[in-house]
């Protein structure tokens, strides 16, 4: 292996999706800061994000921030800490401002303010019907916050390290000093020495066979941190987004409902109006994937087959807005250019032509509102008392703030993104301000240069497919949107086996340096499993139904003896669990009826 | 379906020039794309074949390829697109040309991204707020004017399709200047004569033969012939 070459920085970010980018934005004003991805960082998964940002802007419609609060501590199934909460929605107010300062292509209203449409969950708390409150470019919002923030880092000359792919946290005792990295078109080991660490590096739906996120999201940020002994917040909590495209996971916004689209079964029966005889098919995702799931099992998936249809043809949805008393009818015109990226998607994979017929949908592994213990401040917290390692940051979803509880809204993974991404940023340049940077410890780059080489060198016939197709396949099969104590401990069981085999039997084909993808993706694999098993064993123990986590066994929500987080320890190889209060505000847990 | 692969590699560390690799997979359906093939290859049969990948569904911009013959994303080509017979398809799969090859697959990307950053890529408009601590206004007239060319995402399929590129790589390449684009005519941005500048200079827009290989090879359906063609406009003219 080629010399390892040290670099030196105030604070390091790891990850340039949304949260990073807004990180670095904030913390290179006032210190010296390196952004380091393995992917160039347009590539990153917030570009993925479709149907917008949810703020109180209240451009169209009376809204306030405290009804957004209520509606999320609401979808998160009262597991969300509320002074958490507070600031995501005040604060998501002026960050989409300021995305908007930052020149960000938002559609708009024809007074010239930020477009709003609807979206799940999201209400006017005095009528409980739904509110326009997620602002939006097309049905490409993600890829517009992600392309902005970037520009802008551009403007001000922040420094990247694209395609690094950081594999090691340096901690010693309670302090941080940077991060260990492979250089990926060459395969050299490079250490960042820092005073501050950032992690941003987003979700581990991989897990699962059916997601919708990117091949790159394996969870690396939070296994790492896992590694170094950092424990997990609320694994169990893993959102089953209600449309994905069929067999594929793709996601099809929660916009198209906003729209007006619904939600049919094989009888052609709008069946959320059983499920939420309220606002129906802008239900919070985890009742809607529930439904869902529960229209198929009865036999009323289409052609018998595990989906059912999302119809945003004008023809329907005029329909159901009439039959709602509703003066607003859409046009084809309207759909496509409202929802472009989606028309393309389903045409481009299904030759379906949303405009004329229905998409069909089924639930896909989406986004994990469990990860890093965090404060406020995005600073990560080691214990049920909520002890701070100083010098660690999270932010975004591979952070559990806990703004989303137990289930997270539609479009509040922006405004997490961004309000914590700039309250880490700003946070930590005032540490690094203050703190002083500690040595490096001898040879920081040994353990997981060891890993790698045994990843590398490993003849026992084990392939890292093999090994992550049965992962995924269990995963889905035993820790899905349905789960029971019988289901779960197979799935425990499978992962341990799974496991024990990638450490003892691992085997790849590229023995090479440069550009090894076979030995990356080996090694991301180690990390899903990690996190698969810390979800399994948190989701085994939680002997309740909330938000994501729906139990058979347990069918009912029990805050008596569950309105807890849980942390999960990973401490010589064995998996601990524990748990620390919930912070509840203005809002008392009482039954979640939508 | 029955597929046979034709993929160019190179390894650096072992070959002296690229060369082909065979591959046949079978019971492929129509709808797999083109990275689901590659995946087969690499995750069944070796593992040691490289490519960039994602998201996987057209958005990320990873995987700009050649394929038999035109840029195409690998995740956003069914098989069904190339081929008319039920049974049997042929691919060839390549890396997009006018960049340097890495390895297999995988080109050197910088002098791309050194391009894009050449044209200020970024909002410039150093006003004062709106007093009202909000947005600024922008009439949805004003905002459809750039929509178009807000939907790069950078995956170099026009440039590396674009003989003038080919000729000459100083020359900063269709996708600079869609990005240009996004900004000159942006109501808001301020910095249009500045960015006018530099995509006017020697290896700006006037190299582009219109040749109409850039708007064919964008998995965005960017028009981006058409965004080039504005801007020559608005130089000509000095008008946006």
């Amino acid at each position: 292996m080629a010399e390892v070459k040290t670099h030196s920085f105030d604070a390091i970010i790891v990850g340039a999706g949304g949260a990073g980018l807004m990180a670095a934005l904030y913390a290179s004003r006032e210190v010296n800061v390196a952004v380091i991805s393995k992917l160039y960082p347009t590539r990153s998964h917030t570009g993925a994000a479709q149907g917008g940002i949810g703020a109180a802007l209240g451009n169209i419609e009376e809204d306030r921030w405290e009804w957004h609060a209520y509606d999320t501590v609401k979808g998160s199934d009262y597991l969300a800490d509320q002074d958490a909460v507070d600031v995501l929605c005040k604060e998501a107010i002026d960050t989409v401002i300021e995305l908007e300062h930052m020149g960000l292509p938002f559609d708009r209203f024809p007074n010239g303010k930020i477009s709003q449409r609807r979206f799940g969950g999201h209400t006017n708390n005095e009528t409980g019907k739904p509110v326009q409150r997620a602002c939006h470019a097309a049905d490409r919002t993600g890829h517009m916050i992600l392309q902005t923030l970037y520009q802008q880092c551009i403007k001000n000359k922040v420094n990247f390290f694209d395609e690094f792919h950081v594999v090691d946290l340096i901690r010693v005792g309670d302090t941080v000093r940077g991060v260990v990295a492979v250089e990926i078109s060459t395969g050299d080991f490079h250490v960042f020495h820092s005073k501050a660490v950032l992690f941003a590096t987003g979700g581990w739906g991989r897990c699962w066979e059916v997601t919708s996120n990117a091949h790159s999201l394996t969870g690396d940020g939070a296994a790492i941190c896992v590694r170094r002994g950092i424990p997990m917040e609320d694994m169990e909590f893993f959102q089953f987004h209600p449309t994905g495209i069929y067999r594929l996971g793709i996601l099809i916004t929660e916009g198209v409902r906003g729209e007006g689209g619904v939600l049919l079964n094989s009888k052609g029966e709008r069946f959320m109006e059983k499920y939420a005889p309220s606002i129906k098919d802008l239900a919070s995702r985890d009742v809607v994937s529930r439904a869902i799931f529960l229209e198929i099992q009865a036999g009323r998936g289409i052609n018998g087959e595990n989906y059912v249809h999302l119809d945003i043809t004008p023809e329907t949805v005029n329909k159901y807005l009439a039959e709602a008393g509703e003066s607003r009818r859409i046009t084809r015109e309207y759909v496509e250019a409202k929802l472009p990226d989606i028309a393309d998607f389903t045409r481009t994979y299904l030759g379906v032509d949303p405009v004329k017929e229905p998409m069909p949908i089924q639930p896909t592994a989406h986004y994990a509102m469990g990860g890093i213990p965090t404060d406020v401040d995005g600073r990560v917290v080691l214990d049920q008392n909520n002890k701070v390692l100083a010098g660690l940051y999270a932010a975004g979803e591979c952070a559990c703030v806990s703004v989303h509880g137990a289930n997270r809204l539609g479009t509040n993974s922006l405004v997490d993104l961004v309000v914590f991404g700039r309250r880490s940023g700003v946070h930590m340049a005032q540490y690094c301000k203050e703190a002083e940077k500690l040595p490096l410890p001898k040879n920081p780059v040994d353990e997981v240069m060891a890993e790698f080489d045994r990843i590398r060198n490993g003849s026992g016939g084990a392939k890292p497919y093999e090994l992550r197709k049965q992962m995924q396949k269990t995963m889905t099969d035993n820790v899905g949107v349905f789960r029971t104590d019988e289901t779960i401990s197979k799935a425990v069981d499978d992962l341990r086996l799974l496991r024990a085999e990638y450490n003892r039997n691992i085997q790849i084909d590229d023995k090479g340096a440069r550009f090894n993808t076979d030995l990356l993706e080996a090694w991301e694999l180690g990390c899903l499993l990690e996190l698969a098993e810390i979800t399994a064993v948190s989701a085994l123990n939680r002997t309740e139904s909330r938000g994501g986590h729906a139990r058979d066994d347990y069918p009912k929500r029990n805050d008596v003896d569950w309105l807890k987080h849980t942390l999960c320890f990973s401490e010589n190889g064995k998996l601990r669990l524990d748990y620390k209060p919930v912070v509840i505000g203005r809002y008392q847990p009482k039954e979640r009826v939508y | 379906m029955k597929v046979d692969l034709r993929v160019r590699r190179f390894n650096p560390e072992k070959d002296q020039k690229p060369w082909w690799g065979e591959y046949t997979l079978e019971k492929v359906r129509a709808t797999d794309t083109v990275l689901d093939l590659l995946h087969r290859i690499k995750w069944e049969q070796d593992g040691t074949l490289t490519l960039r990948r994602s998201c996987a569904h057209g958005v990320c911009g990873s995987d700009a390829l050649r394929i038999n013959g035109a840029n195409m994303l690998a995740c956003k080509t069914l098989v069904t697109r190339l081929t008319k017979d039920n049974n049997y398809a042929r691919i060839q799969v390549e890396p997009i040309l006018g960049m340097q090859i890495i390895k297999d697959l995988v080109v050197d990307m910088e002098p791309f991204f050194d391009h894009y950053r050449s044209v200020m890529p970024y909002f410039v408009n150093d006003n004062p707020l709106p007093a009202n601590g909000r947005e600024r206004l922008q009439s949805q007239e004003d905002r459809a004017r750039f929509d178009d060319t807000t939907k790069c995402i950078l995956c170099a399929a026009c440039t590396s399709s674009c003989p003038s590129f080919w000729a000459n790589e100083k020359y900063i390449g269709p996708a600079a200047i869609v990005q240009a684009h996004r900004f000159i005519f942006d109501t808001r941005d301020e910095a249009f004569e500045e960015r006018l500048e530099v995509v006017g200079d020697t290896f700006g827009v006037w190299r582009c033969r219109t040749n109409f290989n850039c708007s064919n090879a964008c998995p965005r359906e960017i028009e981006v012939t058409r965004a080039i063609a504005e801007v020559k406009m608005a130089l000509t003219t000095g008008k946006i």
